[in-house]
């Protein structure tokens, strides 16, 4: 039996509908077709009047999530992309986030966001959005890079009392395979050390954790022994975990695929030196994708988000300080 | 003489009883006296922040809040002062929301018409107009999905709020859905300081339900018997399943959009028009003219109210203030995020 990650993530909605009446679905092309990426297929058919094929509305969409979570329900919005969830923005940071904080009434929602680039996919169907949402207090954004984490955390994020954004990996879909559908026994709130290691710790999470074990092995032929810490969850961020290995290592590489100006490196990084300077034997260092909107063609898309000869050549650099 | 929608002004509508008239009336007199004191109380520096009144539609407020029913969700807006006594608000809960009482219903948290009690159904919007729209629907979503299929909701927006991405797609998903939702519209006819004529340019906002494919009607917003009958009717409907229903009320915002402003650009003309009539001597006049009370009734519920109005003030004045101490400054409610946040 192989399992994608894309499995995992249909799996997970599967159990959650299965076991939980109050859990449904709402989102484009989700029921007769199963979703733009078979996120949902055939899901309608086994749960009838509970897989809603929703119109272009994104606001709406999670407007309605809103109200439906207040009456007690667990729904699970999927955005097509997470480039369209920008139309839901005020829904999402004004409305859901704040609703607990303003009424201590819970806002249980998951968005499920489509995330990262394909090659061909341009500018508006490639965006890794978890630095923005991450901005706002009362939201919970998760960044799975694994079919296990895939699996466990979506159905962790039905159960969390707060509002989740779901940041799952396009490129990871069907790329990423595993023989069963293993449970993870980490809580969705804690980082993981996804490779150990004693030079340098690069810390990074969703598909980035792929490129930064590539570099990992590349960087282990040059006898440099890089520790890769999976974030697995932004917000809460487990900052912890963090410090720890870079106790370990005296050495910091941030990785991810958003964009550099104010995002998760650059709140990752301010959070060590700020408590933990003294740990560090060389400056920090970020690597992002390009300030650029996302290209279309592979040739530029390629050479536009982090790669692992990127990272190795981050990490050389940070270890020869 | 002709209404506010250029109708001659018609014989009293016999569908509406005395007792849900008078019903109505006291709340529109209770929301006057409550919409009073936040004034006066803005004007000597006791409340921080905005103070929104609804002067001038209190008649399809009112007429709306009494026609929910306890189960029904309700989603005000900024001028539903009326609605929201009628639905079950204590005057209090609004003087502790506007003084950021600790008793209040957000501690502090969020101020004025930001208020609610969403896990009774009883909505509390954000400043985004349109944005509650779509919130209400999917409780009623939520609603059909337990079984309930008794309730309906009710919201309300503005002229303005009409023009918004967001009222367009929760009116379209609530029509798609066939939701038990009544949107009233209030035009009464500036938003802030834009007119309508900047701001649309339909004939008539009701023309706009045919184009969603849900029903809608315009009633005239000074006449609390129109408002009645045509929210009894519209309420009907939604609860007979026959979907979404639009009503669009016309009137004038008898004060400026919040106590800040002196509203010096509305067009004097409109006060003299039927536009500009204030609901509540309409009422009044109507309930002289049919007997349903005579000026020492009139004076009699206008004191209960006003007394009603000074005892919540003192009661809320004497509770303690917001306070940064005790403040948790958690906004989450998964006990597994509040508990790290709280130990640090």
């Amino acid at each position: 039996m192989s399992i994608t990650y894309l499995d995992a993530i249909r799996e997970a909605q599967e159990k959650a509908l299965r076991e939980n009446p109050r859990v449904y679905i709402y989102g484009q092309d989700i029921a007769t077709f199963g979703g733009a990426f078979k996120a949902t297929r055939n899901l309608a058919k086994e749960f009838p009047g509970r897989v809603l094929d929703a119109p272009i509305s994104e606001d709406a969409m999670v407007g309605s999530a809103i109200g439906a979570a207040i009456e007690g329900m667990r729904p699970i919005v999927e955005m097509q992309f997470a480039d369209f969830s920008a139309v839901a923005f005020n829904q999402i940071v004004n409305q859901a986030a704040t609703l607990y904080w303003r009424t201590q009434v819970a806002c249980p929602i998951t968005i499920r966001l489509p995330s990262g680039a394909n090659p061909g996919s341009g500018p508006f169907h490639s965006q890794t959005l978890e630095s923005i949402y991450s901005h706002f207090p009362g939201l919970v954004v998760m960044t799975p890079a694994t079919v296990e984490d895939a699996y466990t955390m979506l159905l962790e994020a039905v159960e969390v009392d707060d509002p989740v954004i779901f940041c799952e990996h396009k490129f990871l879909y069907n790329r990423l395979k595993s023989d069963a559908l293993p449970q993870s026994n980490l809580p969705f709130n804690t980082a993981r050390i996804a490779r150990a290691g004693r030079d340098i710790s690069i810390v990074t999470y969703s598909s980035m954790v792929h490129e930064a074990l590539s570099a990992a092995d590349l960087l282990h032929k040059e006898n440099i022994e890089a520790e890769v810490v999976d974030l697995r969850c932004i917000k809460p961020l487990d900052i912890k975990t963090v410090l720890e290995s870079v106790a370990r290592t005296a050495r910091l590489l941030c990785v991810g695929e958003s964009w550099p100006w104010g995002g998760v490196n650059s709140e990752v990084i301010t959070s060590v030196v700020t408590r933990g300077f003294q740990l560090l034997d060389a400056p920090p260092q970020r690597i992002n994708s390009k300030d650029t909107p996302i290209p279309f063609h592979p040739n530029l898309w390629g050479a536009h988000k982090p790669s692992s000869q990127a990272i190795a050549a981050a990490a050389r650099r940070q270890c020869a300080w | 003489m002709l209404d506010t929608l250029n109708r001659p002004r018609r014989e009293p509508v016999t569908s509406v009883s005395r007792e849900q008239f008078t019903n109505a009336f006291q709340w529109m007199l209770l929301s006057r006296a409550v919409e009073e004191k936040l004034a006066s109380l803005w004007r000597t520096g006791k409340i921080f922040g905005g103070v929104y009144l609804g002067k001038g539609q209190e008649a399809v407020s009112a007429a709306l809040g009494v026609m929910l029913k306890p189960g029904d969700i309700f989603g005000p807006l900024i001028r539903d002062q009326a609605g929201r006594l009628a639905f079950g608000e204590l005057p209090i809960d609004v003087f502790r929301v506007h003084f950021g009482s600790q008793t209040g219903f957000s501690r502090g948290r969020d101020g004025n018409v930001h208020r609610g009690r969403p896990a009774e159904g009883y909505h509390a919007m954000i400043s985004h107009l349109g944005s509650l729209i779509s919130v209400v629907a999917g409780a009623l979503l939520a609603r059909r999905f337990k079984g309930d299929t008794a309730a309906i909701g009710a919201t309300t927006i503005g002229d303005g709020g009409t023009s918004t991405g967001a009222f367009h797609e929760a009116v379209n998903m609530a029509a798609v859905e066939k939701l038990p939702l009544v949107i009233v519209v209030v035009n009464n006819q500036y938003a802030f300081s834009t007119p309508n004529t900047r701001q649309f340019a339909c004939q008539d906002l009701a023309d706009r339900a045919a184009g969603y494919g849900v029903e809608g009607q315009s009633v005239d917003g000074t006449d609390l018997a129109d408002c009645l009958e045509t929210l009894g009717r519209a309420t009907e409907r939604a609860r007979a399943g026959y979907g979404p229903q639009m009503v669009v009320a016309n009137c004038l915002r008898l004060t400026g959009h919040a106590e800040h402003d002196d509203a010096f650009y509305v067009d004097k003309g409109l006060h003299q028009t039927p536009l500009g009539r204030d609901c509540l001597k309409v009422a009044q006049e109507y309930l002289l003219e049919s007997q349903w009370a005579n000026q020492k009734t009139l004076a009699a519920w206008r004191k209960a109210a006003k007394t009603q109005v000074e005892e919540a003030v003192a009661d809320a004045q004497r509770e303690p203030l917001a306070d940064p101490g005790t403040e948790t400054w958690c906004p989450y409610a998964t006990a597994k995020i509040a508990d790290a946040l709280l130990v640090r």
